[in-house]
């Protein structure tokens, strides 16, 4: 077995640099990895491009690197619940490249992967495309679109072994299994870290070859944007 | 008229039985509390979810459980969880079914933009562009006209686009319309609606066959 794991969060993210390029899992607030943004907050390093979803909110996921404006770039497909996020892109001190969500996905498997690129329908015929190649395929338009290059993935995973066997948990899985192995170093922080040999293998959402760091996250607040529920009914 | 739960109440009546269906935020999550008597479909939200169920009980609600709004949600006996590429490879591969979205503006060739204001909204996208580009049926549910009582049914959109020559059907708060080659068929009327206020109400080109009927609601 070859042994993935890192003692702590800090060890975990040792090869971080300023003017960086890098990948975090999570849709909104769920399954982001809470403990690397803390550390990443905590290291100051700037001039960042951060390839996610969403870019968090005012206080809490990526808006605590946009407070101290650690970020120079964002690639996201939907950034609308963070207020500090459109000052500083309507500023023009962030620069936004805004894509669509499955675009997203697909060009972070494409770096996992090996594809250079691939094509997709998505944009075609909006400004999306515009300056990009585009070719017919059975009588439908795509767009080129190229695999993303990243120095790290930061994901986050439910349960994890020492091998960086992942395995998710529901919608928090999202973005995270897609930038596993998409960078040139995947970190991984999981709720339970567990002995190999503990998760059956059936059960394995990503294997471990795509995890070059993982460790045993601390304290996870899992902030829930919408809390939406229903009453229960007297009977 | 129509008010938003109308808009999709008529929308539910055209779901089948076996359908895997998209809903946009706004109106189209409506849609889910109108299923029709007797059908079984089921709900994707692209953040990784198939056979999402309705809001959990108070106390109840899990953070690893969302749907595409960010809102806490439960799922169905059935379910399944998926990542973010296989989401999108169920919807750019064509096997959602239907999919139910919100628009600013719908030209008369199906041209959808409901993303983007420029200088004043510039959230993102989303995966509005993946689901346009891609799904076989887009069904829109908007109101008729904007707040300023400018027609939402255009020649040519304004707005910067979501996708080009892709919305199929289209409900608003007056009406019923089909998109076609030669411009927006109008099927039915909502109730108490004229036709003379839906051709006024409508900037692209409007098709009017015979004698249209009244939606049937209920």
């Amino acid at each position: 077995m070859i042994r993935k794991t890192v003692p702590n969060v800090t060890e975990a993210l040792v090869g971080i640099k300023d003017d960086m390029t890098f990948m975090l899992g999570g849709f909104g607030l769920c399954g982001i990895p809470e403990n690397t943004i803390t550390e990443l907050v905590k290291s100051n390093i700037k001039g960042l491009t951060c390839i996610s979803n969403n870019a968090g909110v005012d206080d809490f996921g990526l808006g605590l690197l946009l407070q101290k404006k650690q970020i120079k770039k964002m690639i996201s497909s939907y950034v609308g619940e963070n207020d500090e996020f459109e000052r500083q892109m309507l500023s023009g001190e962030l620069d936004v490249e805004l894509i669509p969500q499955g675009t997203l996905a697909e060009r972070c498997r494409a770096a996992q992967g090996g594809f250079p690129a691939i094509y997709t329908p998505a944009g075609y015929g909006t400004e999306v495309a515009e300056g990009k190649e585009t070719r017919e395929f059975n009588g439908k338009m795509y767009v080129l679109e190229h695999a993303f290059k990243a120095d790290f993935a930061f994901v986050k995973a439910w349960k994890g072994d020492e091998a960086g066997n992942l395995i998710f948990k529901g919608t928090a899985r999202n973005f995270n299994p897609c930038m596993c192995g998409a960078a040139k170093i995947t970190v991984a922080e999981v709720e339970e870290l567990v002995p190999a040999g503990t998760l059956d293998p059936d059960h394995i959402h990503i294997p471990g070859i795509f995890v070059q760091r993982i460790f045993q996250g601390q304290d996870y607040e899992k902030r829930i944007e919408q809390r939406t529920v229903r009453k229960k009914e007297e009977v | 008229m129509l008010d938003k739960n109308g808009i999709a109440k008529r929308i539910a009546k055209e779901l089948q039985d076996g359908y895997f269906v998209n809903l946009g935020i706004g109106i189209p999550t409506l849609v889910a509390n109108y299923i029709p008597q007797g059908i079984e479909v089921e709900f994707q939200s692209e953040n990784g979810v198939l056979g999402m169920g309705p809001f959990p009980f108070e106390g109840e609600e899990d953070a690893d459980i969302i749907n595409a709004g960010k809102q806490t949600i439960t799922t169905m006996p059935g379910a399944s969880f998926f990542d973010s590429a296989m989401s999108f490879g169920m919807i750019r591969g064509q096997h959602v079914d239907l999919t139910i979205l919100g628009a600013m503006e719908v030209s008369e060739n199906g041209d959808i933009a409901n993303w983007k204001i420029p200088g004043k909204m510039v959230k993102g996208m989303g995966g509005a562009m993946d689901l346009v580009a891609s799904a076989e049926n887009i069904i829109v549910a908007m109101m008729h006209t904007n707040k300023a009582g400018a027609s939402k049914l255009l020649k040519k959109c304004s707005l910067p686009l979501t996708g080009v020559n892709c919305v199929k059907k289209i409900v608003t708060n007056l009406a019923f319309l089909e998109v076609t080659d030669k411009g927006f068929k109008l099927l039915e009327r909502a109730p108490g609606v004229s036709v003379e206020e839906i051709k006024n109400a409508t900037e692209g080109n409007l098709i009017i066959e015979g004698d249209i009927p009244e939606m049937i609601l209920d």
